[in-house]
């Protein structure tokens, strides 16, 4: 195991130096001693080649995208081009400050209004906000402005939002931050809304549903029409949670079909990296009737050029970021999108299609797959039937894969399936990719059988073994304990 | 077509594998009439070369602080950035990978998360911090809603000092779980101590502290602790400016249950503002209280030592609708930029960023207050980085009048109600030259 940063620390070395200071005013001309430190932070003592190849060396026990296939359901694991790299560190976006005049930061604003449209084309919807950081915050966001709208419409008794039991945990989780309670849709056989127990479940205090759209299990929700009427019935709003869009660009505009905002998970279907757990994006689109609750400032444009307008900030929630969002992210973003283009976007989402169907098929002899029908963007495997019969859990095969270099499909989720594997292989995958990952998959399944032992006690090759993560709960060890 | 690498042959090989005869055949599920039918409206694709000229295009319309002379903060602020932060931080290793729930492949990521933790608290003196929240703004929020939990007192009392974004921000975070926001009045450019202690009581969950706060000035944080702590139950929520912390008392030692901030400044572009990220540290007894991902120290199989995300119990993908936060992703790669930062700078380069930054602040200010006209609006207090200067004609004018002279003088305070006053941020960056050309060209422009 690699030692931490600390221990590489030597007394006296520096990794970089400052210029000679040029004013000099002693600390005890500026402040008061009662306000200064005493004792000095211990942040480690490394030079610039210790500190490269310290991170280097840890950055050699991740999976990346580069590395191999990151099949992980609902997260839409692309590959990151890299001339959205090259091109976002030019010094006129790195080295903007958002206080800047206007008039000195018109690309800036031009692209995000550019973008502002293009999301809102692929979303079917009027007008959209880039302020949320993250997918889960544009979902709080579009929560909030749920909210807006009912009290605008004094509809105070709304105070419900209905939940498919097979949607991600942050919907809920935005869902309560805003102050909604929410009630847990059933799934039909079909793997779909239930309309049914949709029908008992609407009434006065529904303020709106989140759909997932094709949902968790890859399917799109067929009776969406009906649904939108039931929730429009009573003044309640349609909320399409963007998670899996990567399946509809260029097929189904979600304003089209009854949704009246959603948000978009820019580091998924645009292709903008992960960063190993942000920073994200996650603008929201709205229908029109929602437009004056949008967050402050959005870019608008006139003849004199784009402005940062807080026109709507009477009727705004407000602002859920310091300032306009991860902007980086959107620089990112729009490029996916100028290159791709209509035509380009529409293949984007006929291909990740293509390759899940394709995968559910090289897999479905070996792991048992509920809903036998096309799938959209990825699938669910149960892993059921290997727990029952070797005493193998979905959590042992993710591991094993990891052996044959390969990241884990998302497990045990969506929670209705209870040994999930959800497969989402994205259109950057080749066919020989493809291909090598459905070898390893089936590889695993005959291990399965043959040999249970080495199934259970994977990983064996990854710079660590299976990681016991109840000792971590238990005797919990958050820093590293400095040495005085 | 870019970034697909089906080919046609592909393709077909594809559809006669799943049994289709062409692609729309998979799409039965959507009803025909629910299906574009007609393609997107946007503009035609480009390649890689004519995407560049785009790009170019738009940043030659952008004048970046880079290529003027700045002094522009209010939340985000220009430090020296060392080339190894990004030579790290753009490794696809670290890049393009998903939030580290595969703890055997992901032994990278946790680990610098389980470095950057140590890091926080060693600054802010806290015993456990988690691994990165939005911003500062949302870490405020959050840890409001923290106090909430702890002790179920749904007051909180937020000084007028505090940066306006992060208000807005908390107000849209907290008005829908019936919280209740008090603002603690301003005097002098610093929290009216005794109005806060006039507005304490007991059906007070927590006070928020800004040390900076928005007009640069030092509050007197042992005051807010004597005031606050009267009530046991009741949470002081320091955010400070982590820069600072390296000269300035830890937030532990004033009694700070939750320290937060913005962690933008070390090691992280300005971006027009974001990405930005939010640290966040408190006691260990309400580490299961805790919004967002914590990674913790362990070990294998075999007894070696590892790193996992921790404490999940607490997260919306196990709790749901009772979950401690909805917070997914936690800006991770801003964490890596800054633990690599403070690697860099290390014990006495935070040291020398922070003095310099103060020495090269104190010394444009009493170089302006020479100037006829202009002088600090708050002369009494102490300030680090920033201050705001009384000015003689429209902030707004002033700064107009520089941007031809490639200087963005500063922030308008007009939107505050103080059209004539200018706030002004100093960094290391800054030389004694670019200082004494700023001090000129307002001498000339307040004349």
């Amino acid at each position: 195991m690699s030692k931490t940063i600390f221990e590489h620390s030597t007394p006296g070395r520096k990794g970089v130096v400052l210029p000679e200071r040029e004013i000099d005013i002693p600390l005890a001309t500026m402040f008061s001693e009662t306000m200064l430190r005493t004792k000095k932070a211990r942040l480690p003592e490394v030079s610039e080649l210790d500190t490269m190849r310290h991170y280097i060396t840890l950055s050699h026990k991740n999976h990346f995208i580069e590395k191999g296939l990151y099949p992980l359901g609902s997260c839409t694991m692309k590959y990151n081009p890299k001339l959205h790299e090259t091109l976002v560190r030019h010094p006129s976006f790195t080295s903007l400050h958002p206080y800047q005049p206007e008039e000195t930061l018109q690309g800036a604003l031009e692209l995000m209004y550019e973008l502002q449209k293009d999301l809102a084309e692929i979303a079917g919807m009027a007008g959209v906000t880039l302020q949320p950081a993250a997918g889960a915050q544009g979902e709080f966001t579009g929560i909030k402005i749920i909210a807006a709208y009912h009290k605008v419409k004094g509809n105070t008794h709304k105070d419900t939002i209905i939940i498919p039991d097979s949607a991600h945990g942050t919907n809920p989780a935005s869902c309560s931050l805003v102050g909604y309670k929410t009630v847990e849709l059933a799934s039909n056989k079909e793997g779909r809304c239930d309309i049914a127990k949709l029908r008992e479940l609407v009434n006065d205090q529904t303020a709106g549903i989140m759909i997932t759209n094709p949902n968790t299990l890859g399917l799109f929700e067929t009776q969406i029409e009906e649904i939108a009427d039931i929730i429009h019935s009573v003044d309640a709003l349609m909320y399409m949670d963007g998670a899996n869009l990567n399946a509809l660009l260029g097929i189904v505009q979600p304003g089209k079909i009854g949704f009246d905002l959603m948000h978009f998970n820019l580091h998924k279907t645009f292709a903008t990296p992960h960063g190993g757990g942000g920073p994200g994006s996650g603008p929201v689109a709205v229908s029109e009737k929602l437009l004056p609750f949008l967050p402050v400032p959005v870019v608008t444009k006139d003849e004199k050029g784009y402005h940062l307008s807080s026109e709507n900030e009477l009727t705004s929630i407000g602002k859920v970021h310091t300032f306009y969002g991860n902007f980086a992210v959107l620089v990112r973003a729009y490029i996916y999108i100028k290159m791709l283009g209509a035509e380009g976007l529409r293949r984007v989402s006929e291909n990740a299609i293509l390759n899940a169907n394709y995968l559910m098929q090289c897999l479905g002899e070996y792991y048992h797959i509920e809903h036998q029908e096309p799938c959209m963007h990825e699938f669910v495997m149960d892993g059921t039937w290997q727990k029952k019969n070797y005493g193998i859990t979905t959590l042992d095969i993710a591991k094993r894969l990891l052996d044959k270099g390969f990241h884990s499909p998302t497990i045990y989720f969506p929670l209705i399936i209870p040994e999930a594997m959800m497969v989402e292989p994205t259109e950057t995958e080749s066919l020989e990719s493809l291909d090598a990952f459905a070898a390893a998959m089936r590889e695993i399944a005959l291990e399965c059988k043959d040999n249970p032992e080495l199934v259970k006690n994977a990983p064996l090759t990854t710079p660590v073994k299976r990681v016991d993560d109840a000792r971590a709960v238990k005797m919990l060890e958050p820093v590293f304990p400095l040495a005085d | 077509m870019p970034y697909i690498s089906n080919t046609e042959r592909d393709r077909q090989k594809i559809l006669k594998a799943i049994g289709v005869n062409k692609f729309e055949d998979l799409l039965t599920a959507i009803p025909e009439k629910l299906r574009m039918k007609s393609p997107l409206a946007l503009s035609q694709p480009l390649s890689e070369l004519e995407i560049n000229k785009n790009i170019k295009a738009k940043t030659d319309k952008n004048i970046p602080c880079e290529v003027v002379n700045s002094f522009l903060g209010g939340g985000v602020y220009d430090h020296f950035i060392p080339a190894a932060v990004d030579a790290i931080v753009s490794r696809p290793e670290f890049c393009t990978a998903y939030t580290p729930y595969q703890a055997e492949v992901s032994q990278g990521t946790l680990q610098y998360i389980f470095e950057y933790q140590t890091m926080i608290c060693e600054l802010t003196g806290r015993e456990i911090a988690n691994a990165g929240m939005y911003d500062g703004a949302s870490a405020i929020a959050e840890a409001i809603l923290m106090a909430v939990r702890k002790n179920h007192l749904t007051k909180a009392i937020l000084p007028a000092t505090l940066n306006p974004n992060y208000v807005k921000v908390v107000k849209a975070y907290t008005e829908g779980n019936g919280i209740e926001l008090l603002i603690a009045p301003e005097k002098d450019g610093l929290t009216d101590l005794s109005a806060l202690e006039n507005m304490l009581n007991d059906t007070i969950g927590s006070v928020i502290i800004q040390t900076p706060n928005f007009y640069g000035n030092i509050e007197d944080a042992k005051a807010f602790d004597t005031i606050v702590h009267k009530n046991p139950n009741c949470l002081l929520i320091a955010c400070v400016d982590p820069i600072s912390l390296a000269i300035f008392m830890p937030p532990a030692e004033y009694n700070a249950d939750i320290a937060v901030g913005e962690g933008q400044v070390f090691g992280n572009n300005m971006y027009f503002g974001g990405p930005l990220f939010g640290f966040f540290a408190t006691r260990p007894e309400m580490a299961r209280l805790m919004p967002g991902r914590i990674v913790g120290g362990t070990i294998d199989k075999d007894g070696n030592k590892a790193y996992v995300l921790t404490l999940q119990a607490r997260e919306q993908h196990i709790r749901r609708a009772k979950a401690t936060s909805n917070i997914c992703s936690n800006e991770s790669l801003c964490t890596l930029s800054a633990v690599v930062y403070l690697c860099l700078l290390g014990k006495e380069g935070l040291i020398e960023v922070a003095t310099q930054s103060a020495q090269k602040a104190h010394y444009t200010a009493n170089e302006l207050c020479k100037i006829p006209g202009l002088a600090l609006t708050y002369p009494n207090a102490y300030f680090f980085k920033e201050f705001v200067l009384k000015t003689p004609k429209k902030a707004e004018e002033i700064i107009k009048a520089l941007v031809p002279g490639n200087i963005y003088a500063g922030i308008d305070l007009a939107p505050l109600g103080k059209p004539d006053e200018l706030m002004i941020a100093v960094t290391e960056k800054k030389s004694k030259a670019e200082i004494d050309s700023f001090v000129q060209a307002m001498q000339e422009v307040v004349k």
